[in-house]
């Protein structure tokens, strides 16, 4: 896009999408993480999950009340407009993710002296491979301009939800294959189902970030392949 | 990607119940040689606000002009092309001037108060037009100033000079002066751009209000009091409409790259 005649305030939309950067490589780093230190029993590495959650709660302080002095500065309108409350509301959702994977992280140690979880990782590796590549495209493409690209992100968010019932089957097989899975299991449960909202913020942002491209929303009907309720029921 | 409209197009796609004001079709205008309006055609609905936005010399104060003709008051200054007052033409030949301006008021960037009194300000334009009993004068100036929010800090001294109210004061008594003549559509020309943050937001409430009953059209260099008062926006640029429609969408998912690089000022 052309520059604006005040260079500060380019200066300052930059500021606000290196933010939204910087958090979505945190988000990225705090997912993987998170997930392997369950899965191996890692307590440094999920104590470094936790820390981390603190770092990504500053940053998103920091983003917000930029974005506040700039519209209270330079009052932006159209594509600047968008892209400062886009970032807002991207910065809150990446800010979740960081507190999903704190969560997933804090279940380290909880498990005790289960089994350890890495002989059911089976599932839970492919769904988290799914998870961490939906964090690290959505703010790539956003980065991009892609708006093509976050519309078939957003439609990918199936595939994670299809995972995630997958797992949810496994999970189950194991724990009636024998009851003493079943601590194990259970915190991968959470796991999995703290990875399929991750999956969802991820969508919320493929959206901000498609608005803030576009200028149109993307339509609301979007394929819903959780099952898991309906296995429940049943 | 959505289909692209052009200004017309959009114009045209606003649901046909809307009443039409003015009506501009086809319109060129000419400083001597110099066309300063280029086939301008675009449809302003009554009753509502309609801002005109656009660089220094884009033409928006030109195309204000048209609509009472008082660019006739230069020599080598001429429109081409149709601009319809309720259907009726008004730059036909047989357009009585003077019942034209009563219809299309306009206030202008600097207050302009006649150097006598307040009373006398309002009076005066209300007496070029009708003749009327002295009570009955009285009571019209008393209603324009309630209209333009400034009777209740001029009433005791509707004696005293025009030229002695604030600069807000003043504008408004020349929205007073404009709305005493019973006009249709009042016409704006950056009426704030001289006046201090209170002075202005006191004239876009008094904007806000006009609108039930007046068709107002304002051209104003701060895009955000056209994007606080107005319901249409067109941006202009030399001498060209880029872009015509509903506030909201211009300042928030403008069509055109040269309406989004001049709201965003990332013009030249």
């Amino acid at each position: 896009m052309t520059e604006h005649t005040v260079t500060a305030f380019d200066e300052d939309l930059k500021a606000v999408d290196r933010l939204i950067h910087e958090m979505s490589d945190l988000a990225a780093a705090m997912v993987g993480s998170a997930t392997r230190a369950l899965l191996d029993l890692d307590n440094p590495l999920a104590q470094r999950v936790v820390s981390q959650d603190t770092a990504m709660d500053a940053m998103q302080r920091d983003l917000d009340e930029r974005a506040i002095t700039l519209i209270a500065r330079r009052q932006p309108v159209a594509a600047d407009l968008r892209s400062v409350v886009g970032a807002i509301r991207m910065a809150a959702d990446l800010e979740r993710i960081g507190d999903l994977a704190k969560n997933i992280a804090k279940r380290v140690g909880a498990v005790g002296e289960a089994i350890p979880p890495r002989r059911f990782a089976h599932g839970i590796d492919a769904m988290t491979d799914l998870v961490l590549s939906q964090v690290k495209g959505v703010v790539r493409q956003y980065e991009e301009r892609d708006a093509e690209g976050l519309s078939r992100l957003r439609a990918d968010d199936e595939k994670i939800d299809i995972q995630y019932t997958a797992v949810f089957r496994e999970l189950l097989t194991y724990m009636m294959e024998d009851p003493r899975n079943i601590t194990a299991c259970t915190h991968l449960l959470f796991c999995a189902k703290n990875l399929e909202r991750i999956g969802d913020h991820v969508t919320n942002i493929a959206e901000n970030a498609y608005y803030i491209v576009t200028g149109r929303q993307l339509s609301p009907d979007r394929p819903k392949q959780d099952e898991t309720a309906i296995l429940l029921a049943e | 990607m959505t289909q692209m409209l052009s200004p017309t197009s959009i114009a045209a796609s606003r649901p046909v119940t809307e009443e039409a004001k003015l009506e501009v079709r086809g319109l060129n205008f000419f400083y001597d040689r110099t066309r300063a309006l280029k086939d301008i055609s675009l449809s302003l609905p009554a009753k509502s606000v309609t801002a005109f936005i656009g660089p220094s010399g884009c033409g928006k104060s030109t195309l204000l002009r048209v609509f009472n003709r008082i660019y006739e008051l230069y020599p080598k200054q001429r429109a081409e092309g149709e601009v319809l007052l309720d259907g009726r033409n008004i730059l036909d030949k047989g357009q009585d001037l003077n019942l034209l301006r009563a219809q299309v008021g306009m206030v202008f960037q600097k207050p302009t108060p006649f150097p006598m009194t307040i009373y006398e300000n309002i009076a005066f334009g209300i007496r070029l037009y009708e003749k009327l009993p002295r009570s009955e004068v009285d009571g019209r100036v008393e209603e324009a100033l309630k209209r333009a929010a400034l009777w209740t800090e001029v009433k005791d001294k509707l004696n005293a000079s025009g030229l002695s109210l604030s600069g807000g004061q003043q504008q408004r008594l020349c929205i007073a002066r404009t709305v005493a003549v019973k006009p249709e559509v009042i016409l704006l020309d950056e009426p704030a751009s001289a006046l201090d943050p209170l002075s202005t937001a006191k004239i876009e409430e008094l904007i806000d209000e006009l609108q039930t009953d007046y068709t107002i059209v304002i051209v104003t260099h701060n895009m955000q009091q056209a994007a606080r008062v107005s319901a249409r926006t067109a941006f202009m640029y030399l001498g060209e409409l880029i872009e015509f429609g509903d506030t909201e969408e211009i300042f928030t998912s403008p069509h055109d790259k040269r309406t989004q690089d001049y709201i965003t000022g990332r013009f030249g």
